[in-house]
């Protein structure tokens, strides 16, 4: 789960690390009244769970209030990367001496997170990593978390100065801990700043929760920014179900099962088809999610047809199949529907489809050209 | 016995009251597996089909001696059963449970250093030696036995292959998911190892898919020590960058993991990728042959001795001995491989 950067620096802030002084604004009125209070010059920054902000125009530093007004008023409601601003962060401009970077993430390789520390901040990371590996320096992080002796490693490495080293050693401790205490997936600073007077504090923050540990934070999982994602997406998740909508698609696919489901989309755009979604109903056996599933392909303007791709393993194709029919009684779906049904109670799934003269084929690559037939047919 | 589950294992399901639990510990029964166990805190003394459940694992284990044990319990409390496990020194551990947090097994797989309990998983459907033991919550009648080792990082399109297989005439020796989550007990080179070493099995499919770097580390162990055919197959390969897709460990990260790159890591190591499922047998088969093909070329031209942990086995028939001499899958350049157990 992605939060934003003034939630993610809310909770580095809470933690002990230097944050600059902001407040999110969700009209121009809010933005003025916080730059009043927290003076000028003032950077206004677009609040979305994408990264390309600054170049998007969606950072601005602004000197006055007529200035903050126009910025403000242009950015909110402004699309950056196919989401909507519906806030900004206003903040004091911070003269800045040195940008550094520090980021934790999983390295699943080595089976732990990785600390890495960059002097060259304020880039894209992955880019420095791409041209310039040597000036990234990595710490895998054990059971004992960052012992001072390696945070001062990786200050010596972001600075040579030991004044500053010494205030960027709690920055990484503590870095490490909000990335432990928080189960994040990523716990990101970039720029880490040196400003003018020689203090270090963190100009952004990027802080991902690992989906899998939100049940056991419930706090952070109330900061979930719901406006932010794609309904379709937000229902799926809510009836149980993972959901993922593919840009240029037509046929609607549902799966039990992850691997499979990306499987049947390679499939489709195989046979030359154009899926549009990713749906793994998962591998409990419950007609409800059946009925969910369908509710959100339907809904998709764009879907002429839908694959059901339903492979039994914990999921008993009789529970698939009365789901279905429970489905179809309930709406009136008009978009042809093609049913690959194989695997537990297969033949109890087919007596049930074809007492309601529905039939189900048994082979995946026959399922997804017929499906691309009916799409076209569609048409 | 193929690969670490065979007629010999003696199972214990933790968590085996509970919906699934107690489903699927009579589905591993019905079976032919020897489920001897279960345990579920604070339900000792009950029994589920004739299974005599426990209140820790310790017990059972010191009970009915199993050897295995198969973990449905829920996420959060699934990283405890696994060190209840480990702690009682099973030597094999599966663990079916989905949605465990990332941190929870960063801690075990610290914790399974340097011991000897496997642990396979977690989020994943198990593993099955057909006609033997199956371990997990796979469709046992889509198997059949025979000598193609299956690992994958999927569930259902794991049974989508083995079905390809079984209708193909091509047997599975074991079939092993890995799991999809990020971090797993038991990886791809662990796998290919085993499969290397084992003499029931002849040929190997692979499947992958999006998100982190465990195909990139099998291609390069298949170029220095498997000697038996693989093909493999990417799932993934219309996934956007950066979603998650369904299995945690199914994310394409700054711009890596992608199943195309895995697609070309392997077809650099010589190893066939099927673009479809239902391409696999046929490159297998293939693959098959062209070893058969140079099995016979080796026993004409002269000798190499194999290395292989295992030959000690086959060297008790001359016959077995030249059958299983190891050749090269890259050609024209012919070397002895090695392979590690």
């Amino acid at each position: 789960m992605n939060l934003h950067e003034y939630q993610g620096k809310e909770i580095l802030r809470a933690a002990g690390i230097p944050v600059p002084p902001g407040e999110v604004a969700g009209t121009v009125a809010e933005a003025i009244a916080i730059a009043d209070r927290l003076g000028y010059p003032a950077v206004v920054k677009a609040q979305v769970l994408t990264g390309g902000r600054g170049k998007a125009g969606g950072v601005k530093v602004v000197q006055s209030a007529e200035e903050l007004a126009r910025e403000a008023g242009r950015i909110l409601g402004m699309e950056i990367r196919g989401h909507k601003v519906h806030r900004v962060l206003v903040t004091p401009s911070a003269a800045i001496e040195r940008e550094y970077y520090a980021g934790i993430v999983l390295d699943r390789k080595g089976e732990a997170p990785v600390l890495m520390a960059s002097p060259a901040g304020g880039v894209d990371i992955e880019e420095v990593a791409r041209t310039t590996p040597e000036k990234i320096l990595r710490l895998l992080i054990d059971g004992r978390g960052l012992p001072a002796y390696r945070a001062r490693a990786a200050a010596r490495f972001l600075d040579p100065r030991w004044e500053i080293q010494r205030a960027l050693v709690p920055v990484l401790i503590r870095l490490a801990a909000v990335y432990h205490e928080n189960d994040a997936s990523l716990a990101e600073i970039n720029p880490l700043v040196v400003t003018a007077e020689k203090e270090v504090c963190a100009l952004d923050a990027k802080v991902v929760i690992d989906d899998n540990a939100l049940d056991r934070h419930p706090d952070l999982a109330a900061l979930r920014d719901l406006t932010a994602e794609d309904p379709g997406e937000v229902e799926a998740r809510d009836s149980g179900l993972s959901y993922v909508r593919l840009d240029g698609g037509t046929i609607g696919c549902v799966v039990n099962g992850a691997g499979l489901a990306m499987a049947t989309m390679d499939l489709i755009q195989y046979y030359g088809g154009k899926p549009a979604n990713f749906l793994d109903i998962g591998g409990s056996s419950n007609p409800d999610k059946v009925t969910a599933a369908m509710k959100i392909l339907t809904r998709d303007a764009r879907v002429r047809a839908v694959l059901f791709n339903i492979f039994g393993g914990i999921t008993r194709g009789d529970d698939v199949a009365r789901g279905l029919i429970a489905a179809l009684d309930r709406m009136k779906v008009k978009i042809p529907i093609v049913i690959r049904l194989t695997g537990t109670n297969e033949k109890e799934a087919r007596d049930l489809l074809g007492a309601r003269g529905m039939t189900a084929l048994s082979d995946m690559d026959e399922a997804v050209r017929a499906v691309i037939a009916r799409a076209a047919e569609a048409a | 016995m193929s690969i670490l589950v065979g007629r010999d294992s003696r199972v214990l399901v933790q968590g085996i009251t509970g919906r699934d639990g107690s489903f699927h510990a009579r589905q591993m029964k019905e079976y032919g597996t020897r489920v001897v166990a279960g345990v579920t805190p604070g339900k000792g003394g009950a029994s589920i089909d004739g299974i005599p459940v426990f209140d820790s694992v310790e017990e059972a284990v010191a009970k009915t001696r199993a050897n295995v044990s198969v973990v449905y319990v829920p996420a959060a409390l699934a990283q405890d059963a696994i060190f209840e496990a480990v702690d009682a020194e099973m030597p094999l551990v599966v663990c079916i449970t989905e949605g465990l947090p990332v941190r929870d097994m960063v801690e075990v797989a610290a914790y399974l250093r340097g011991r000897s309990t496997r642990l396979i998983g977690p989020n994943c459907p198990g593993l099955i030696s057909p006609g033997q033991c199956k371990v997990g919550i796979m469709p046992g009648f889509i198997h059949t036995p025979g000598r193609i080792g299956l690992v994958s990082r999927s569930g259902t399109l794991t049974y989508e292959v083995v079905w390809q297989l079984t209708r193909a005439g091509m047997g599975q020796s074991t079939c092993i998911g890995i799991g999809g989550d990020p971090i797993v007990g038991t990886r791809f080179v662990d796998t290919l190892a085993l499969f290397e070493a084992d003499d029931k099995t002849d040929g190997i499919v692979l499947i992958g898919e999006i998100g982190g770097s465990d195909e990139e580390d099998a291609a390069a162990l298949i170029e220095r020590h498997v000697s038996k055919p693989v093909v493999a197959f990417i799932a993934g390969q219309t996934a956007p960058p950066g979603r998650r897709m369904g299995h945690a460990g199914a994310i394409v990260s700054g711009g890596a993991g992608t199943a195309q790159e895995k697609m070309a890591r392997f077809e650099r190591a010589g190893v066939p990728v099927a673009k479809i499922p239902s391409e696999i047998p046929g490159l297998l088969a293939a693959g098959i042959a062209r070893r058969g093909v140079k099995r016979l070329r080796v026993v004409r031209g002269g000798s190499r001795k194999p290395v292989k942990a295992g030959a000690r086995k086959a060297a008790a028939g001359a016959k077995k001995t030249a059958a299983r001499r190891k050749t090269t899958k890259r050609k024209p350049i012919k070397t002895t491989r090695r392979s590690r157990p």
